[in-house]
């Protein structure tokens, strides 16, 4: 493979309904440090929380329904000022 | 043979299979001859059900197959012959009117308007017969070992049929569809290319690993299967539907393939039988995003006018494997074998 370049950007995209997909120049690390082995360079990751090869995405989410959007969810703006108390 | 050895065995062949009646007959015999000899269509057969015809579509999997591969005693240059070419289209005339009548109107326009919601959808309702739940719990080795014969048809040469349509794309379609085939290709490693994972596979059961070497043995609706991809992967215009077909066939993959393995774990095999399986369980994860929504959803943006096709080749795709699933759960629950000739088993 070529030596990294702009394009090894890391991007994670979740998916409507699915993963989130994972690219670019980026490591899989667990809590302990201990690299996790990727066997691709397009790397699905569980957002269902049902999967059976966690952190691994396995199509659980299908089965169960999950519902998500493809991007953002909700405006973190109108939150943020919902939260905000009267008359300030 | 050794997985590294099975990888160098590169040149694929075939043999030349026994015809199944006038249409392979025909075509097998003017195939010896030289390429510019004549391939006459008069006094061929009307036939009653194309899909499942053992004649008609072993005749039109061997004219795909030059595409593929060589053929034992048929010169390569009959692959672009225009007899031949006249000839496979009649075949496929056929097949394209079953086809037509198998998905009947299911493609709904408000549907062509949001591809990657259509799909979904279609998934989600789909409720074929339940092949891969019956081998997971009850199915015998020898209807599994049947299983992996049919599927060896296509898995041998996986991700081939879907890579017509490499030249046929462009810009971020094209790097979706390359996205999902350069892991179907171990990454450009051929040990972990997804054919070789299948070859491994038959290996550890015991089975013949060679490409094409079951090919005598598979019905018409099996070779349907894999002609299906390679009617739509080798003509441009129906880009749309093998973007369509290779959408819902990723989408259609996690859980039965995880049901695959689990068969032959309980049937008492280890990781290299089942390593084939496990991979697609995670790969097809991935693949099924991508296939869905940046290639095939962003097909029909890009060109709205091949979204209905792009529908058509995901509903062809349900209804065939779902006739095809039929065909073996019947045959299994007659006590029969689901191949022209029971293959003996071999000793593992």
């Amino acid at each position: 493979m070529s030596a990294p370049a702009e394009n090894d950007r890391v991007t994670i995209t979740p998916y409507r309904d699915g993963p989130y997909l994972v690219r670019g120049a980026f490591a899989l690390v667990d809590q302990h440090g201990n690299e996790i082995t990727l066997s691709r360079r397009t790397v699905a990751l569980c957002r269902c929380g049902r999967s059976r090869i966690r952190p691994f995405c396995d199509g659980t989410h299908r089965a169960v329904g999950f519902r998500a959007e493809g991007g953002s969810e909700g405006d973190l703006e109108l939150l943020r000022r919902a939260e905000e108390p009267l008359g300030e | 043979m050794s997985a590294v050895g099975a990888t160098r065995r590169c040149a694929r062949a075939i043999a030349l299979p026994e015809p199944r009646g006038a249409w392979s007959e025909r075509l097998f015999a003017a195939l010896l001859e030289e390429p510019h000899a004549q391939l006459d269509l008069a006094g061929l057969p009307a036939v009653d059900d194309a899909l499942g015809d053992d004649d008609l579509q072993l005749a039109l999997y061997v004219a795909y197959e030059l595409h593929y591969a060589a053929v034992e005693h048929v010169d390569e240059r009959w692959e672009w012959s225009p007899e031949l070419l006249r000839f496979r289209a009649e075949l496929e005339r056929r097949f394209d009117e079953a086809l037509a009548a198998l998905v009947g109107p299911a493609v709904r326009e408000a549907d062509t308007l949001d591809v990657g919601g259509a799909l979904q959808r279609l998934v989600a309702c789909d409720d074929g017969p339940p092949l891969s739940r019956y081998l997971e719990t009850q199915g015998t080795l020898e209807q599994m070992l049947e299983h992996v014969i049919h599927r060896s048809a296509y898995q041998l040469k996986e991700a081939d049929p879907h890579s017509w349509a490499v030249p046929r794309l462009a810009g971020e379609i094209k790097a979706a569809l390359l996205e999902i085939q350069f892991d179907e290709y171990g990454g450009g490693r051929a040990e972990r290319m997804h054919s070789t994972l299948f070859a491994n596979t038959m290996r550890a059961l015991g089975l013949d690993c060679a490409y094409g070497s079951y090919v005598g043995v598979l019905p018409g609706i099996t070779l349907a299967t894999v002609n299906l991809i390679s009617r739509f992967g080798l003509h441009r215009h129906r880009r749309g539907a093998l973007v369509g077909h290779l959408a819902v066939f990723e989408m259609t993959s996690c859980v039965p393939n995880r049901r695959y393995g689990n068969a032959l774990r309980r049937l008492g095999f280890g990781p290299r039988a089942t390593g084939f399986y496990d991979e697609h369980v995670e790969a097809d994860a991935v693949h099924e995003s991508v296939a869905a929504w940046d290639l095939a959803d962003g097909l029909a943006r890009a060109e709205p006018d091949l979204a209905a096709d792009i529908l058509f080749g995901a509903h062809a795709l349900l209804a065939l494997e779902a006739r095809w699933a039929q065909h073996l759960l019947s045959c299994w629950r007659a006590g029969e074998s689901s191949l022209r000739a029971r293959v003996p088993m071999p000793l593992t």
